[in-house]
This record gives structure tokens, sequence and C-alpha cells, in this order.
């Protein structure tokens, strides 16, 4: 290797967090809550959304425990019917929207492609309160009683009907799609303009790709949330007849307009955890991601079909039959460029060096639970068999597979795989793994039925059930508490680690990219000592990086 | 059956087997794949475990055959199952001709039945074993979907619409039907059965009834008729066409708008008409019908919609024309008793009569006062109330 090696510290064995790092530059809150540095603030993105997932955790939790017998008897079903709604709202656009872009996005993109910062450090901060304000007003809506509309929001039942704080609820939705639109711009224009000489756009970490494809819909599509929502409240404050049909509105078209973001907005949720996954698998296996093109343009393949594909949501919504067809065809096009991304995941193994490691099991975890929730997406493409399958637990079950199993395992994944390179610690190894066989169990125990109870018929959003379902809804909620106790588990270690953990040393796993190979743990507020030049595809590990040592630039 | 614990719903219409047919075959092809793909991993997770710390591993930038073969392979696989489901999808959603008229209209937190003999119920829907089924369904306040799963099929329930389902039961037995689009507080109790009885005994409970049901006597087009009368639709709606346009024959045919449009007189057409008469008028006359927004329900509309429909229209639906002056206000409405007790004649098989509405247009009660004005449009009443 012709690197300079520039060792940070003494070669022993005894390894020390560095003296300067982004961590301790500063301790006031003062220091927290005014910084522009792209990793506070993704740290401050982590303390926020860990809040809003314990708190739809326990909505779930909720859920769980009045399905445990067919009866209403744990609460009323204004309250459950609350439940699930918070339960959405809370999960969808606080946890997982803003979970890999707003807190692995924000700390990788910067030191991924060598830049001291993002774009728009200041916007990157103002992206952060207005999350926070749309954090707020959610808060608010829970203390004045919630909302009962489901997340879908559907009209006229929202718009006339509710008698609960819809207004609150969808201002606090479209507040944090501000952020999210905010969060897309910046990425977009730092991976435009701030990639270090050298760093071409085919030398870019699949993460990158990933994320850059997510922007582009969180920038093209979160506006068109905002302006139904702003429509919704206006028909709900003003009475003005857009979707109501006793005002000459029409109902069908809120739904359009509804999937129009909120179909993409699936993939502003899965496609991070895509490139997650890429990055993690090659560091695993040792190997450049097979057919790195492949899964690259294959991430900008999903992200523009999934634009064209919003109304299979409306096979049964009394849309066209052609409309349907239509649909139904693009739709499956999306299996083709998630397939491929599995196939070369899959290839990525073939003849690797398979490390043992903590994020070897969130990888295979995560192939697990996404392989099972893109096939069964299969299943609700099929416009004829979509009749059958529609709003029942069926599509519960798919879309947490994708949601929960595929991205939140794939956060929590990286965040184990970059916990190193955040806090300079290492948490317990056992730990890590124990952490990610429960949540696969657990997650396959809880959801696993749901696809079999959904074929039988049992609808969603149903408080009561009739009793021969009862069988799937106890292992359901059975697999919830071993889900539950997998998703604890890293937030007793992880915080233990911050004191106790063993130091990590710039690159524990011997991972390639900037981000391990040029900087310490944790990286220094500016990133990089020296700005890197990039002379290597990503993922080179012919040249194997060693474990302790940081370098000045690549070759 | 309802309460009955089981692994695999019940199939008890004749569409039942083709759903599960297609779901079993992307089950199998999807199970094959993913424990394709998984026991690859596996396998390579076990076999190329990392022998020591320094290894590195043969690189391989990636393979142009293999990507085209991963994914043109699941290209035609997918194409397979939307082409299946397209047709079967097709098939879901195209009432057959002859299926029996029922009316649905969903409400916080309940369905209403309307059979074609004028039967109502609630919550609950009695069907004849092996009779083509089509349901038209409105809601009165929010959306709801109509869905029973033994008989795999759903439709959502919008109100300002009419959406339209249909099924034929092929297996005897009571079944659940879920409201399945959230509609508020009491979602989960908007549920009922649907009970699918032999031709004898659903003609035995037709005249019997049931607890939940109600015998009005008066079929959906006799109903309507009547509403025809006391709206005063009558009074300008007449067979002269000077104040207002003539309704014999209109349905399903195409109108022409002022502003040159045209527009198909549908259920959809002959709703906003009726509660928003001012924004398709009918080329050469005036806008001047007043609305009827709040002083008729759903099931009145649907009522007129039916009387409407019995007026004769296009080509390929069923006529039984009735003149609107052949029915006096409602001192005739005893008259109309009679003829629908006899109402399980309706739901003879189709096929086997020689008219070819019958089964589908129900007696009306002009036939046993044989107006004049029904000559000229040779009725089949008569052998279905005789």
């Amino acid at each position: 290797m012709s690197a300079v090696a520039v060792p940070k510290h003494e070669e022993a064995p005894a390894l020390e967090i560095p003296s300067q790092n982004y961590l301790n530059d500063g301790y006031s809150i003062r220091s927290w809550l005014l910084t522009l540095d792209h990793k506070r603030i993704a740290i401050l993105y982590m303390v926020a959304v860990a809040i809003f997932f314990l708190m739809g955790a326990a909505f779930a939790l909720m859920i769980r425990l009045e399905l445990l017998t067919p009866a209403g008897d744990f609460m009323e079903a204004e309250t459950y019917n609350k439940m699930f709604t918070m339960h959405g709202v809370v999960m969808i656009f606080f946890v997982l929207i803003p979970s890999i872009p707003a807190i692995l996005g924000n700390f990788l993109i910067p030191l991924m492609i060598g830049a001291r910062d993002v774009a728009f450090p200041r916007l990157n901060l103002m992206s952060w309160y207005v999350f926070m304000l749309g954090g707020m007003l959610l808060l608010t809506t829970a203390i004045f009683g919630g909302v009962d509309t489901g997340w879908t929001f559907y009209v006229p039942f929202s718009s006339m009907f509710s008698n609960s704080n819809v207004i609150l609820a969808t201002m606090a939705a479209f507040t944090a799609g501000f952020s999210s639109i905010l969060t897309g711009l910046n990425f977009i224009v730092t991976v435009h303009t701030m990639r270090a000489p050298g760093m071409t756009w085919f030398r870019l970490p699949l993460f990158i790709w990933a994320l850059y494809a997510t922007s582009l819909i969180q920038v093209l599509a979160t506006p068109v949330i905002a302006i139904t929502l702003v429509l919704l409240m206006l028909e709900r404050g003003l009475g003005l007849g857009i979707f109501n049909p006793a005002l000459g509105g029409d109902p069908v078209l809120f739904q359009h307009l509804f999937w129009f973001y909120s179909h993409p907005a699936v993939y502003i949720m899965i496609l991070p955890g895509m490139g997650v996954l890429s990055e993690m698998i090659a560091c695993v296996a040792r190997r450049r991601v097979f057919g790195y093109s492949f899964v690259a343009f294959s991430s900008l393949g999903i992200a523009i079909i999934g634009f064209f594909v919003w109304g299979h949501h409306l096979f049964v919504s009394t849309q066209s039959v052609y409309a349907g067809l239509a649909f139904s065809l693009i739709t499956f096009l999306v299996a083709i460029p998630s397939a491929i991304k599995t196939f070369n995941w899959t290839a990525t193994l073939y003849k690797g060096s398979i490390s043992y490691e903590s994020p070897l099991y969130f990888v295979v975890g995560f192939l697990g639970l996404f392989v099972i929730g893109g096939v069964t997406g299969l299943f609700l493409s099929t416009a004829g068999l979509d009749v059958h399958l529609h709003d029942t637990y069926f599509v519960v079950a798919h879309f947490h597979y994708i949601m929960v199993g595929g991205e939140i395992m794939a956060f929590l994944g990286g965040l184990h795989f970059w916990w190193p390179k955040m806090t300079g610690r290492l948490y317990p190894e056992f730990w890590g793994k124990l952490s990610a066989s429960l949540v696969f169990v657990g997650f396959n125990l809880t959801f696993f039925p749901q696809f079999l109870v959904g074929y039988l018929g049992m609808p969603r959003r149903y408080h009561t059930y009739p009793p021969e379902f009862q069988l799937f809804n106890v292992m359901s909620t059975a697999g919830a508490s071993i889900l539950g106790v997998g998703y604890i588990l890293p937030f007793i270690y992880f915080l233990w680690s911050l004191k106790y953990g063993k130091v990590a040393g710039p690159n524990p796993w011997r991972a390639k990219g900037l981000e391990w190979e040029n900087t310490t743990s944790p990286p220094p507020t500016g990133n990089f000592e020296h700005t890197p030049i990039v002379t290597e595809e990503a993922y080179e590990y012919s040249h194997l990086p060693e474990a302790n040592v940081v370098r000045a630039s690549t070759h | 059956m309802i309460g009955k614990f089981a692994f695999w719903p019940d199939l008890a219409s004749t569409v039942a087997w083709k759903v599960d047919a297609i779901y079993i075959f992307i089950l199998l092809v999807t199970i094959l794949v993913s424990l394709g793909v998984y026991a690859a991993i596996v396998a390579f997770v076990v076999k190329y475990k990392r022998r020591s710390e320094d290894e590195i591993p043969e690189q391989i930038e990636g393979n142009l055959p293999l990507e085209i073969l991963w994914s043109v392979i699941p290209l035609g696989l997918v194409l397979v199952m939307f082409g299946w489901g397209a047709v079967l999808f097709f098939e879901l959603t195209t009432p057959p001709a002859e299926a029996l008229n029922f009316y649905v209209v969903g409400k916080q937190w309940m369905w209403k039945v309307q059979h074609p003999s004028g039967k109502r119920e609630i919550n609950e829907l009695h069907v004849p074993l092996g009779q083509p089924v089509k349901l038209t369904l409105t809601s009165e306040d929010v959306i709801h979907s109509f869905f029973i799963p033994a008989f795999r099929t759903k439709i959502d329930v919008v109100p300002g619409r009419y959406s339209v389902k249909w099924f034929e039961p092929s297996k005897v037995g009571e079944y659940h039907i879920f409201c399945t689009q959230y509609c508020g507080n009491q979602h989960a109790q908007m549920i009922g059965r649907v009970v699918v009885m032999e031709l004898p005994q659903y003609e035995q409970w037709l005249k019997n009834g049931g607890a939940s049901s109600v015998n009005t006597g008066e079929t959906p087009e006799v109903a309507g008729a009547r509403l025809f009368q006391e709206q005063r639709c009558v009074t300008c709606h007449q067979t002269n066409g000077i104040m207002a346009p003539v309704l014999q024959g209109v349905f399903g045919k195409e109108v022409k708008l002022q502003g040159g449009q045209t527009a198909v007189a549908d259920e959809a057409y002959i709703r906003e008409s009726i509660l928003n008469p001012t924004a398709k008028v009918v080329a050469g006359y005036q806008p001047n019908m007043p609305t009827f927004q709040g002083q008729v329900t759903e099931d009145a509309i649907l009522q007129l919609i039916a009387y409407i429909k019995s007026l004769g229209g296009a080509a390929g639906e069923k006529t039984a024309a009735v003149k609107p002056d052949g029915v006096q206000p409602t001192e005739q409405q005893p008259a109309a008793s009679p003829a629908t007790e006899e109402a399980p004649s309706a739901t003879a098989k189709p096929a086997d009569e020689e008219q070819p509405n019958v089964g589908t247009e129900t007696p009306t009660p002009e036939n046993s006062q044989s107006a004049p004005a029904t000559e000229e449009t040779p009725s089949p009443h008569e052998e279905q109330t005789m």
C-alpha cells in the first residue's frame, strides 16, 4: 500500500478516544442546540427519533394487548382507534421517514464523500427545528386527546365526521414534511457539489446513491402531501367543498393525492435501508458489492417507477378498472429493481470472507424479512387477488415486513455498524447479536400470523374481531413481546457503551470508505484533518485497511 | 363458517377458487424463489466464514449475463402474475347481465340491504344459491367497504358514488360481512352475515321474513314510482317532453347536454341530476329543476333510479317499460302489495324464462291495472304477477 499511514495514536493496543472530536467540542446545551455540525445534528435527530420510537412502540403495545382477546375488553373503541392512528402517524412521519436519512444520512453523507459538512449547515439545523416543531404539534395532539382517523386521514371521515384533533395532527405531519423536504434538498446539493477530489459518481458508496434517490423523492413528492393536507384542513376548518361529496367534492380524489405522496414515501422509508445494507454487506464479506452499477441504478429505478404506482392502493376504491390494471402492471415493475438488489447482495456473499460480528446478524435478518416483505408485495400487486386482500391484515403484515423488518432492521444494523464511528466506543458483541436474533424471531412471530389471518379475512383497524381469529392474534401479541425486548436491549447497551464500552479505534471492522479510513472515531468537528483525495473505487477490499490507522489521504 | 376456526377461508362463491388458485400459484413461486435465495445466503455465510483476520477474498466485480438473467426471469414471472390477475380482476368487476339487483346503503355503522322483491334487512344479506347477485352500493356518510371473505369480494362504498359488486354464491352457509374501510368509532361493529340458502328456502324466507328484516311489500321499482309521484317529479317529467326530458327509455343511453357535451344516463348521472340538477342540463331544456338535496335519502334515490331503469333503456339493459302516468298517486299503494307478495318468482333463473327481464326487474303495480299507455311497450309483467 502506498498510503501514507499516519498513526493517530501510539501503536500500542491501548486505544484512546481522540482528544479532539465532535463530541467534546463544547458541552453546553447551547453548543448542541445551535450546532451547525452535521454529526451533532444527526445526534439531535437520534435522540428525538428514539423518543418518538418509544412513543410509537407504546401505542403498538396497547394495540397488541387489546387484540389478545376478541372482545373489546381492554379499552374503548374510541381509544383503540386513537392508538392505531397515533401509532401510524408517529412511526411513519416521526420515525421511519427521518430514521436513516436524518440520522445516519446526516452523519455519514459528508464523511463518505469527503466533505467537511453538508452544503447548507444552517438549513440542516433548521430542518431539525422544523421537525421538532412538528413533533411538538404531535405531542399537543396526544395531550388534547389524540386523533382517530387512521394515519391515512381519509375523507370525508377526517374532514366532516371525526371529533378528534384532525387539524393538529395534520399540522404535525405537514410540518414534519417540510423538514423532510429541506433535508432532501440539502443532501442533493451536498452530493452534487461537495464530493472530495477524485470522488466521482461511480466511486460513491451505494449508501449515497440510495440516499440521493431518497432525497429526490422527498423533494418531489412531499409537497403534494403538504398541499393535500392543507386542502383537508381547509375543508375541515372552513367547510370548503373539496373532497366532501355533500359539497360537490370527490373523496376518492383525496386518496389519489394522498397516495401520490405516500406510496413514494414508502420508498423514502426503504431505499435508505437498502443503502445501509449495501455498506454493511460489503464490509461483512470484504467484497465489492456485486454489480455495483446495477445496485446503484436500481435505487434510481425504484425512485422513478415509485412515482407511478400509487393507484394500487385504489383497486377497490371505485377507480376505473383500466386504471387499476395499469397501476397493477407498473407496480409489478418495481419488483424488478428490488429483485436485482437482493440477488446482487446474495452474490456479494459468494466467495466472500464473512465476518461473524454483529453486523452480519443484522444483514442476514434484514435479508430474511425484506425478502418476505418484497414477495408478499406481489400478491397485493395482482389486481384480482388484491380485491380480497385489500385492507386486511395481509396488508398490515406486508408493510410491517418492509417498513419494520426492512427499514428498522437496517437502521438498527446501521447503528450497530457505525456506532463505533459515532461514539468511538464498542458495544458488547454478545448483546448486539442477541438483539438482532430476538428482533428476527420476535418479528416473524408477530407478523407472519397476520398474513394467515389476513387471508382468512380479518380486516385491519378492528377493535374487536370474530373469535375464530384469536389464535393468530395471540401469536402476534406473544411475538410482539419478544420483539419489544429485542428493541429495548440496544437502548440499554448503547447507553452503557458510551461510558464503559471498549474504545473502538478508527476502523474496528477494517472497513473501506473515507469515514472509516480517513478519520478518527469519533471524527473531529471538521471531519478530516486533510481533505481526502480519492483514487480508488468504492469497496476496494483488495487493499485491506488497518484497524488503527488513519490515512492522510488515499494513495 | 362463522365462529369456526380454520386455516383457510371458506370457498362460497364461484370466483373463490379462482382467487385461491392465483394465490397458491404466487405462493409457490415466491416460496421457491425466497427459499432459493435464502438457502444461498445461509450457505455462503457458512461456507465462506472468515478464516483469518487478514483474509482478503477474491474480488468479483459483477457479471452482466447474470444480471440480465435475474432481471428477465423475474420480469417474466411477474408478467404472468399480472396477466392472470388482470383477467381475474375483469371477471370480478364485470357483473353478469342476468344478475339479481340488490341495493346496499352503508352508514355509520350498519349495512342496509334491499332485495329485488322489496324486502329489506339490516346487517344481513340473504341470497339464493347459484344465482348471480349484483350489488349496487352507496354510502350515506363516510367511505365504507363491503367485504365478504368467503366470496373473495370487496368494494369500497363511497358517498356520492355508486359502486358495483357481484358474486354467485356456491355453497350454503353463513359467512362474515366486514366493513374494511375504517369508518369511525364502531368500525369493528359494522359487520354482518351473508346467508346463502337453497332457492326454495330463500323463497320461503322472503315470504316469512326474518328477525332483522322488514317486508315493505314494495319492490324498489314500485317504491320509486311512488316517490316519483310524491316528490312531484311527474309534474314535469312527462312523456311529451315539453317541460323536462322524457325518462322513458333513457337509462343507459347517451344524452346530449347543453354546450354540446354528452353524458351517459347511468346511476351516477341520475343521482347527480336529482341532487344537483343544474350541473348537466339536457340540451333543449332550461335549468329550472329544483334540487332534491336533503329531501330524498340515499335509499330513495336508489329507488328512483330503479324506477327510471324500469322505464326502459339502452339495448342490453332489460326493460320493463312503465309509463309514469300509468301510476296513480299513493292510493294505488295497496295494489302493489299483492303483486310483490309473489316476489319469489323474481328469483327464478332467468335463463329458464322466456322473458329475458324476469329475475332482475320486478313487478310494478301498473300491470295489474293495465294502463292503456303500457300497451305500446309490450311488457312481460303479467306472467310474473299472476
